[in-house]
């Protein structure tokens, strides 16, 4: 790892004006990507500032029908919590399935957002879910937070504080892993909401997408078999060491069937 | 730059001088000497680096020493009291849980995080929670069958 300054701050206006300071600041959530991003040298922050200490970006809590949940909170602490379990269980389980249990134990929701990783669980559930971003600056739909691989509409400097997932009437994510590091390979949330059905693919394509077709068919009929036949074009897909795009677009079907299935 | 760290470990509070880089298992092995964590992967997949930081398990290759300033740190010679090994160390050696001894220590380390949160854990779920912890030598069954006698003991016999 090259060397860098190491700063801990309180506070969200700390943190803005560390990074406003530093050269070439950035902010750590858990480390559970920066660290082993850093070590390979992929990434040389001048300084690094860690976000652990500001109290107010940690914690669940029900607002109305929402549940919000700071920036900070790890992936272990979604997965347990009882507000999550009840109100979106869907939600817990796909905290509960991310990486390992240290991985969990460090991640946080702000983090692998910010991170945009194209395999990553959480954007599914952003989307999925219809959530919103809540920053140091403004709120982003979450439609609009994810613009592209490792890209979101995040400005510099600007500070996730916050996701908040309005509970849907059912929902439910499906992965099929990586056997090694757990990431999706492909990953599908579907849902039920007041505004229609959600259905959002993580892991398939260089950012997570919805498919409008399987959200029209399930908003007609909430049901496995009216997905039959629906298909996702394999040409936008990824194709890396893991699986082809082909097989990409092929798995999107399936984790989309058991999804609905397993809303029930 | 360099920072000073104090944390609390195996329930002793220590003070090192290191880089702000610096590694939370390069601070425990090198400024320490507390050689029991060991580093197998470098790179947050093998789980032989895991220690509880207040009270959770992480991956200490994957955690700076100076985001531990303050914290209560437990590596696996925090376990044993004096000769006797902790229950769970006991069970490990008891199921023939180690053939080279390297990962172990995580193992003993997230193990108990596990029992932590779930005293009575099926042989299912003792297998999903050592996804973050390889062995290449053992083949994992005498380490589930060690964690189950383990949490076993640990409740007491029951
Ligand atoms: C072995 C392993 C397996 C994993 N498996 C999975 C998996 O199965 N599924 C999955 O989804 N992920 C997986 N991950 C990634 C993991 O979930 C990370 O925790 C996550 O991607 C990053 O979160 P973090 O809190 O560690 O962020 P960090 O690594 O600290 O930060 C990541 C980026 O986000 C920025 N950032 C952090 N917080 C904020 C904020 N509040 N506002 C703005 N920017 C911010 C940082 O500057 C940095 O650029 C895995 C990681 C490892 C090491
Ligand atoms: S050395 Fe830390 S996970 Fe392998
Ligand atoms: S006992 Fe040798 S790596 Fe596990």
């Amino acid at each position: 790892m090259y060397s860098f300054n190491y700063r801990r701050v309180s506070s969200v206006d700390e943190a803005v004006a560390a990074l406003g300071k530093a050269e070439d600041g950035k902010l750590m959530a858990g480390g559970m990507t920066l660290l082993p991003t850093m070590k390979q040298r992929l990434a040389q922050p001048s300084d690094l500032i860690d976000l652990s200490g500001v109290g107010a970006l940690a914690g669940i809590k029900r607002e109305g029908n929402r549940i919000v949940i700071g920036a900070m909170t790890r992936h272990a602490d979604v997965a347990d919590s009882a507000e999550v379990r009840s109100a979106i269980p869907a939600l817990a389980h796909l905290a509960g399935r991310i990486g390992d249990p240290q991985v969990r134990n460090r991640g946080t929701i702000g983090g692998s957002i910010a991170n945009a990783d194209p395999a990553a669980d959480y954007p599914a559930a952003v989307v999925g879910l219809g959530a919103t971003v809540h920053t140091n600056q403004r709120e982003i739909a979450g439609d609009d937070f994810f613009t592209g691989m490792f890209d979101t509409a995040l400005e510099d400097g600007e500070i996730i504080t916050a996701v908040s997932f309005p509970v849907p009437e059912k929902a439910a994510y499906v992965k099929f892993p990586n056997p090694a590091s757990r990431y999706a390979v492909v990953g599908v949330m579907v849902a039920r909401t007041g505004g229609g059905v959600r259905v959002a693919v993580t892991g398939a394509g260089p950012s997570v997408f919805r498919v409008p077709a399987m959200e029209a068919a399930l908003a007609k009929s909430f049901s496995a078999a009216a997905l039959d036949g629906i298909t996702v074009a394999a040409d936008d897909l990824n194709t890396d060491i893991h699986a082809s795009a082909e097989y990409r677009a092929h798995l999107v079907g399936v984790m989309a069937a058991r999804a609905v299935a397993a809303a029930g | 730059m360099s920072v000073r760290v104090t944390m609390t470990l195996n329930g002793k509070e220590v003070s090192a001088e290191v880089e702000d880089r610096t590694l939370l298992v390069s601070m425990l092995r090198e400024k320490l000497g507390m050689t029991g964590t060991h580093v197998g992967c470098d790179t947050s997949q093998c789980g032989a680096c895991v220690v509880h930081v207040d009270g959770r398990s992480v991956k200490s290759c994957t955690v700076l020493a100076a985001q531990c300033d303050g914290a209560s740190v437990t590596t696996i010679e925090g376990l044993a009291k004096g000769n006797t090994l902790h229950p769970m160390q006991e069970a490990f050696r008891d199921n023939h849980g180690l053939q080279c001894g390297f990962c172990t220590p995580g193992m003993v380390m997230s193990a108990l995080d596990l029992v932590a949160r779930n005293p009575d854990p099926s042989e299912h779920e003792i297998r999903e929670w050592l996804e973050g912890n390889l062995c290449r030598c053992t083949g994992y069954h005498n380490i589930v069958k060690s964690i189950k006698a383990g949490a076993q003991a640990m409740r007491g016999g029951k």
